[in-house]
């Protein structure tokens, strides 16, 4: 089993300490994990320190045995996989290129067949084959947010962090994506995290959840018990319940006091 | 993924597709290599000796065969004169092409960050002062004093980088603060000088081809050859660049190493550029914006598009300022603008895609 864990991660923007000593559970490979929290709970930074793309002060994310510290950054970044947040580009490359950049991962220039018809099939299974010669900057929000996706799992890593993937969709893309998303994870054996803000689709779709807010993980398990924990209530500043919706999935209601 | 009898129809038309953008994209490179040996060719001919197209291609081909007045008149006249003017468009379109990028801005040229003041103030500097900046160069000391100067700017903006991270915000405000800099300074220079270093002084700006040796041609040419292929060793990181800085570090760039060895690239190319000929405008601006129209920003059809597009601006502009008045040859500089930006403007009128919103 290689999950991935974090110990006493300590980091600060500046004088801004942002974790203080902050760890999560392992999380295990083949089940989607959702990282939920309020704004600037820090969310993003956290998946960034996992990436190795900012260096804690102090402490160390483990992939099973491995110490990822001991990697180099490139190694580290084909292990690991990070959709950064929601983004329009203004570049005049196509989808296909732009997939396709991803496929390759900075590794030469030389396309060959079997590249290609990765990247085409890629395309077709996201929905998104009919965008394939469209400029990125033509695209509307929700489309360029699909292709981010299709850019992160056309990579074959070990871990997937998303963030919020599904800012910017509408209802059949965000149960499409989310969806897409859960069966690669479970397909490839992988570690899957996925940022959210809307805890009804974390309920829907993850078969665990990360409660991250004031710099610490507040909980950590399965939705129901997170979803039903005190500790949501107090982060979100919200009063938070539960309730079984009409296919018997977990339903969150927000009420203001 | 490798059993093509798997793959559906849908991916395998998707392929199709991206097979003959990457074949479009060779053959209008090509087109663009055809265009440019015919422009030199005609660049050539152009002026005075009633030279015609097909003996002047005779004679590029085996030089034995020129008479003594065809050898003097082509090949050592003309000939490096045209081969100067493909060289510097070319380094000017890379140059402009790469600093676009990396500075995340369409407005962005070899001269945004102060190069071609401050080299013409190492010209200046030459011209009014007649100070040398190295000594012992000789007649080459107003070349070698503009690209002194040149490159200084250019390491200046390294040291600021370090002070305040490799952002593309900071590099162009420096940019900025060098080019009012220079630019007073060489107003000091220009109020202090006489009328015949004043003249000389502008003429310099201009730009002219007129001082093309072979030897320059060759340095020229010798920075393309190394410079080109290293720019498209990166061409994988340059294009992710073009994604976001975010989404180009996730994939593994190094955003700021990546962008301070190209800006070195770029300054080298830009500052030999500026030295031998003087500034000239609006090619490092234009030819990477042509290119973009035509085939995109995929740096493997982008960059030698862009290169393309500055040799051919110049090799035309080289022509033109020996035809618009026989017998007279009008500074580059002058004529850059004038017969680009009819062309450019078309263009941009007849764009449907827009970028850079």
């Amino acid at each position: 089993m290689n999950a991935l864990s974090a110990e006493n991660l300590t980091f600060s923007y500046g004088s801004r300490r942002i974790f203080d000593r902050v760890g999560f559970d392992p999380i295990a490979p083949g089940q989607l994990t959702a990282l939920i929290g309020p704004n600037a709970a820090g969310k993003s930074t956290l998946f960034r320190l996992i990436a190795g793309l900012l260096k804690p002060e102090s402490g160390k994310v483990h992939l099973g045995n491995t110490d990822l510290d001991t990697l180099t950054t490139r190694t580290r970044l084909e292990r690991v996989c990070f959709m950064p947040q929601f983004f329009t580009a203004n570049a005049a490359l196509t989808v296909f290129d732009v997939v396709m950049m991803a496929h390759k991962q900075l590794k030469g220039w030389r396309v060959n067949e079997a590249d290609m018809i990765a990247v085409g099939t890629a395309l077709q299974e996201a929905g998104i084959g009919h965008l394939s010669e469209a400029y990125v900057s033509e695209l509307s929000g929700g489309q360029s947010q699909m292709v981010s996706v299709t850019q992160a799992l056309i990579r074959k890593s070990d871990v997937y962090l998303f963030d919020e993937p599904t800012s910017a969709l509408d209802l059949r893309h965000q149960l499409d994506v989310l969806g897409q998303i859960k069966a690669a994870v479970a397909d490839r054996g992988a570690i899957g995290v996925v940022a959210l803000h809307d805890l009804n689709l974390a309920a829907r779709f993850a078969d665990n959840l990360i409660l991250l807010g004031e710099g610490r993980i507040l909980a950590q398990g399965s939705p129901a018990e997170v979803l039903r924990a005190d500790a949501i209530s107090n982060t979100y500043g919200v009063a938070i319940e539960t309730s079984k919706g009409p296919r018997e999935e977990l339903i969150v209601h927000a009420y203001a006091s | 993924m490798s059993d093509s009898t798997l793959v559906s129809g849908e991916a395998l038309a998707l392929v199709r597709a991206y097979k003959l953008r990457h074949l479009r994209r060779v053959l209008l490179v090509f087109l663009a290599l055809l265009l440019l040996a015919g422009l030199v060719v005609i660049d050539i001919t152009t002026g005075p000796a009633d030279l015609s197209i097909w003996r002047t291609i005779e004679v590029i081909f085996d030089r034995s065969v020129a008479t003594p007045k065809e050898d003097v008149i082509i090949w050592q006249l003309r000939l490096p004169v045209a081969l100067m003017a493909i060289a510097v468009g070319a380094m000017l379109g890379v140059a402009g092409a790469e600093m676009q990028t990396i500075l995340n801005n369409p407005l962005a040229d070899p001269f945004t960050l102060g190069l071609s003041s401050a080299a013409g103030f190492g010209a200046a500097l030459a011209i009014v002062l007649g100070w040398s900046v190295i000594p012992g160069v000789g007649g080459l000391f107003v070349s070698v004093n503009a690209f002194v100067f040149a490159m200084l700017t250019s390491c200046a903006l390294f040291l600021f980088t370090r002070l305040r991270g490799v952002t593309p915000e900071a590099m162009i405000l420096v940019g900025i603060a060098m080019l009012f800099t220079f630019n007073a300074l060489l107003a000091f220079l220009q109020y202090g000088a006489s009328e015949i270093q004043l003249a000389q002084l502008i003429f310099w700006q201009l730009g002219s081809l007129a001082r093309a040796t072979w030897g320059k041609v060759g340095i020229c040419f010798a920075i393309l050859l190394l410079m080109l292929p290293w720019f498209m060793s990166r061409s994988w990181a340059l294009t992710a660049l073009r994604m976001g800085e975010d989404k180009a570090a996730a994939l593994g760039v190094n955003v700021g190493l990546l962008r301070i060895t190209v800006l070195a690239g770029v300054s080298l190319l830009a500052a030999v550029a500026v030295s031998f000929v003087g500034a000239i405008a609006f090619v490092g601006l234009v030819g990477p914006h042509i290119a973009r129209m035509i085939v995109g920003e995929d740096q493997r059809g982008f960059l030698p598009l862009s290169a393309l597009c500055g040799a051919l601006i110049l090799a035309g502009t080289s022509i033109a300022s020996k035809a618009i008045t026989p017998g007279i040859v009008y500074p580059i500089g002058m004529i850059t603008s004038l017969i680009g930006i009819p062309f450019f403007l078309l263009l941009i009128l007849g764009q449907r895609k827009r970028h850079w919103q």
